[in-house]
């Protein structure tokens, strides 16, 4: 787009020596170390919750002892973290555009049901059983987009209708029973794949926490690196403003919910092997999951602010509170009050950093 | 004569019972600063909003440069030359001064990444963006990667103004640019409108202010009830029989034009 | 006499409610029972919802069901019950979201005259209703307890114990099979209504699972990052129970470990049969249904009250432990039998 506009010269800086320089001046006076520190997080938002992170982990280590802190249970904790974490990069990418996706736990487990239906009970090929699923899930994101855009209903309200459709459609499918873990491995071992794993030294890896980075850091370089994803996050800051300067922001739109719910199928393919089986009563809440692990990563849930990797940094860390807590021998609901904490003083921040002014 | 390079004929835009422009003229000629004043509800933003592409008109032309135009959108109008500057702005306060200039019209890299992965070649962006604010005496903002919101008002405007006449427009329309502004950025926004009329670039500056249109513009079209009262030398009349034109308590031809 | 309570409600449920008054001329139809579940969806409801509509054809009664959208739902079950209040239904079967909040509209269908029976899960205080008719959770955690005491025989006195429970709320079912195995094994349960109270030292940890798979999984991992040796696993259900499995299989100790469960749900019971679980306890949610439609018959007839089981507060629906390696001194049924009587 931008070939056919008028290149600009390589010659510009000349033009610099000559540019008044009083006007519109920018003061930088003295701020205070408060000051300074919200205008550094301003620029660096993904900044909270990696200090975050880190103070998480040395602390458990301290607390909860050398079980804590070993290659083995970090990774272990990464792997149980992937399947929320990957649905938290679709609903980061919904919430950068100032919508919500309340569907994308419902839409990865229908699609689960749909393609372990197809492939473990219908003997449908298993890579064709997968691209079912994928082409589901794109498809119930377009759902998603087209209600939101062209019927013009608030995300929130959308993908709550839809969240109980798909919900209700899988346990329609599934008659809300499991399909063991046996009967995939017989069948289509491939629907498991993301559940196998390598070792470097005590640590292992799955394929599917594999999958999760490489998820993050593909969105991150279409995010920040492209004009599309440049526009997702100012159709986010200001949509008004976004339509005004020429971006097709419903069409933009469309696109962010039919990419998560991409996403929310690659989830699903993941959970099978992260699960062992699929099971259409787990992940029920795995979208409140997936917000809180957007929310404390710092990605502002008014649109158009944040990093993607904060989502990243945000389900590490509340999986690292958990395994933290559990190994420390903490009761489970003191992981849950400390969890609401983390979302609370997480907006607390939000709404600290966007008040920055001149 | 020169022709107008903007010209509009006979526009009509009703919406129900309200005839919001009604047989509506427009001229803009080549590097001239066109006022455009009138009263509230005298149908200018619907006649700004019909020469930028914001509506259809039912009725008339529009000629860019001697061809006729007719615009779906915006971003239609855009394409062909006609910028827009909203009272809004439409600048988008958590991106960075580069992002908001570039909105829509990113410069790829060469090759492999920009052609297949959509790559964006942030530095030509910046150093074109910086660029072209120091062309408009702008390049006091130290960091072009800082959030538009970190800017002072006057800075924004110049962000959004130095957008419009960044990408080889033909015509910057400026709706209400001084509204929000101080006495002192007010003055650094006139100075800038002047700048981008030295240019070349021909501007149309709506305006409540009085003193600040008797001070920018070349000529100054009165439009009242749906249509164009009469066009003005702001060195010839007086801003209060402009002001007694445009609410109607003076009849152009009592006016020496 | 119930047909009187039937015209009468149609009439009016509150004039009724409030005087108690029940002798009007009969008229009409069918009696109409009501069965309210947790939710409609979950296989265990579904044969309930079954149990209940055979024993309804049989006896001529008018079935009305309900059900909460997801289990903890109180306010359609709420709603569910006031319906049927006013519907002029002569019974109420109704598996409780939450033990105690149904309280209060509980009571408005009994001053109504209705009969109201709890299933499967019993209302706190359990006389909130007239009757429960429930699984024996506690002898269903003490079987598997003591299956897998019996099992480990000597090695039962090291044991390393893992115990994957339902949620954080610790809700009746969830501590009865916790506690109830953990009696089963032989170790001393202190409070029995505290889950996680216990100090005897061949206990590894409690996690929650919300009773699934994936719940099942990530608490195995916890556990097992406690205490690698776990031998021993305690699960709330079978969906808890494979996803432990699948946990234990990717730290390649699956042989290590036994893992009981409870339920006998079909899925439970083929991995019974697979060697997955070691053994688990069934429950039978049809009968508890058809025996609480009959109840409500035999109220509706008579005004008769069903009686609770010897030495319980509620009517036993039986229990039966499902193993393929059964022990001496524990009846129990193999896989292939349970294969036939399981849900789901």
């Amino acid at each position: 787009m931008a070939d056919q506009n008028s290149t600009p010269d390589r010659d510009f800086e000349s033009v610099l020596t000559s540019s008044d320089t009083s006007v519109a001046e920018f003061e930088d006076s003295n701020r205070g170390v408060v000051g300074t520190l919200q205008h550094v997080l301003h620029g660096n938002p993904t900044l909270v919750p990696v200090i975050v992170l880190v103070v998480a982990v040395l602390a458990f280590g301290l607390i909860a002892g050398d079980r804590f802190f070993t290659p083995f249970n970090l990774t272990l904790i990464m792997q149980q973290v992937s399947i929320i974490g990957i649905l938290a990069a679709a609903q980061s990418l919904v919430i950068i555009t100032a919508g919500i996706d309340l569907s994308v736990a419902a839409i990865m487990v229908l699609m689960s049901v749909i393609s372990g239906k197809l492939a473990v009970e219908l003997g449908v090929p298993a890579p064709l059983a997968l691209l079912i699923g994928f082409a589901g899930g794109i498809g119930a994101g377009y759902m998603n987009g087209l209600l939101i855009t062209k019927v013009k209903l608030p995300p929130f309200i959308t993908t709550l209708g839809t969240w109980n459709i798909f919900f209700a459609l899988n346990l329609w499918l599934s008659g809300a029973q499991s399909i063991r873990g046996q009967d995939i491995d017989a069948t289509a071992p491939l629907l498991k794949f993301f559940g196998l794993s390598f070792t470097i030294g005590s640590a292992r890896v799955t394929y599917g926490v594999l999958l999760m980075i490489v998820i993050f850091m593909a969105l991150w370089y279409l995010l920040n690196k492209t004009a599309w994803g440049r526009h997702v996050y100012m159709i986010g800051d200001d949509k008004e403003a976004a339509e005004l300067a020429g971006i097709r922001t419903d069409r933009t739109l469309r696109q962010v919910y039919m990419l998560a719910g991409f996403i929310c199928a690659l989830a699903a393919w993941a959970s099978i092997g992260r699960v062992g089986s699929i099971s259409p009563q787990s992940f029920y809440e795995g979208n409140l999951e997936s917000i809180t692990a957007v929310v404390i990563g710092g990605i502002s849930l008014f649109g158009g602010r944040g990093s993607i990797m904060g989502a990243l940094f945000g389900a590490l860390i509340v999986g690292v509170f958990q395994s933290g807590l559990r190994l420390a021998g903490v009761d489970v609901l003191w992981q849950v009050f400390a969890i609401g904490w983390l979302i609370i003083i997480a907006v607390a921040v939000d709404q600290w950093i966007r008040k920055v002014s001149a | 004569m020169t022709n107008p390079i903007l010209q509009a004929r006979g526009l009509v835009k009703r919406y129900g019972r309200v005839t919001a422009l009604d047989n509506a003229d427009f001229d803009l000629m080549p590097g001239e600063i066109l006022a455009v004043i009138g009263d509230n509800g005298a149908g200018k933003s619907s006649l700004i909003k019909a020469i930028s592409g914001a509506v259809i008109p039912d009725e008339g032309r529009i000629t860019l440069e001697g061809q006729e135009v007719s615009y779906s959108s915006p971003l239609h109008a855009r394409e062909a030359g006609i910028e827009c500057v909203y009272q809004t702005l439409a600048l988008s306060p958590a991106l960075s001064i580069t992002d908001n200039m570039f909105v829509g019209r990113e410069l790829k890299k060469p090759g492999f990444m920009g052609k297949y992965m959509g790559m964006l070649d942030r530095k030509a962006m910046e150093d074109f963006a910086r660029a072209k604010l120091s062309e408009l005496g702008l390049m006091t903002i130290q960091n072009i990667n800082q959030a538009v919101e970190t800017l002072s008002g006057g800075q924004r405007q110049g962000v959004a103004v130095a957008r419009a006449a960044a990408f080889g427009s033909k015509v910057i329309i400026l709706d209400e640019p001084t509204a929000a502004l101080g006495v002192k950025e007010s003055r650094k926004v006139l100075e800038l409108i002047q700048d981008v009329r030295s240019r070349g670039t021909p501007v149309v500056l709506i305006s409540h202010n009085m003193p600040h249109v008797f001070e920018v513009a070349d000529r100054i079209h009165i439009h009242r009830l749906g249509k164009r009262l009469t066009v003005v030398d702001p060195k010839e009349v007086s801003m209060s029989d402009a002001v007694a034109l445009m609410t109607g308590a003076m009849q152009p031809d009592a006016v020496a034009a | 006499m119930t047909k009187t309570f039937k015209a009468l409600m149609m009439g009016g449920a509150a004039a009724l409610a409030m005087t108690g008054a029940a002798h009007a001329d009969a008229h009409g139809d069918a009696i109409t029972a009501c069965l309210i579940t947790k939710t409609d969806t979950n296989p265990f409801f579904v044969k309930m919802r079954e149990g209940a509509t055979e024993a309804a054809e049989a006896a001529g009664i008018n079935l009305q069901t309900y059900a909460g959208a997801i289990d903890g739902d109180v306010e359609s079950q709420v709603a569910a019950v006031e319906t049927c209040i006013a519907a002029g239904a002569s019974g109420i079967l109704i598996t409780p979201s939450d033990s105690r909040a149904l309280a209060p509209v509980i009571g408005q269908a009994r001053e109504a005259g209705l009969l109201v029976i709890a299933l499967d899960t019993p209302f706190e205080p359990a006389d909130t209703a007239d009757a429960t008719f429930a699984t024996d959770n506690f002898e269903a955690g003490r079987l598997i307890g003591a299956w897998a005491a019996a099992t480990l025989g000597d090695a039962a006195a090291d044991a390393r114990i893992g115990l994957l429970d339902l949620n954080p709320s610790e809700v009746s079912v969830d501590y009865l099979r916790d506690q109830g195995f953990l009696t089963g094994f032989g170790i001393d349960v202190m409070d029995p209504t505290d889950i996680g109270d216990e100090t005897d030292e061949r206990i590894v940890g409690n996690d929650v699972t919300n009773g699934n798979e994936e719940g099942g999984r990530t608490a195995m991992e916890n556990l097992l990052q406690i205490d690698p040796s776990i031998n021993v696993v305690y699960t709330i259900n079978e969906p808890a129970a494979a996803g432990a499995y699948a946990a234990l299989q990717a730290f390649g100790l699956q042989d290590q470990a036994l893992i009981v469960s409870v339920d006998g749900g079909c899925a439970g019971v083929r991995d019974v049969a697979a060697g997955v679980i070691g053994a688990t306890s069934m429950q039978f949610p049809l009968r508890m249904a058809s025996l609480g439609i009959e109840a409500i018959a035999q109220y509706a007839e008579d005004g008769s009250l069903p009686e609770n089981s010897e030495g319980l507060d509620f009517f036993n629906t039986g229990v039966m432990l499902v193993t393929d390696s059964p022990v001496e001194g524990i009846e129990s049924i193999t896989s292939e039998e349970a294969l036939e009587l399981c849900w789901g």
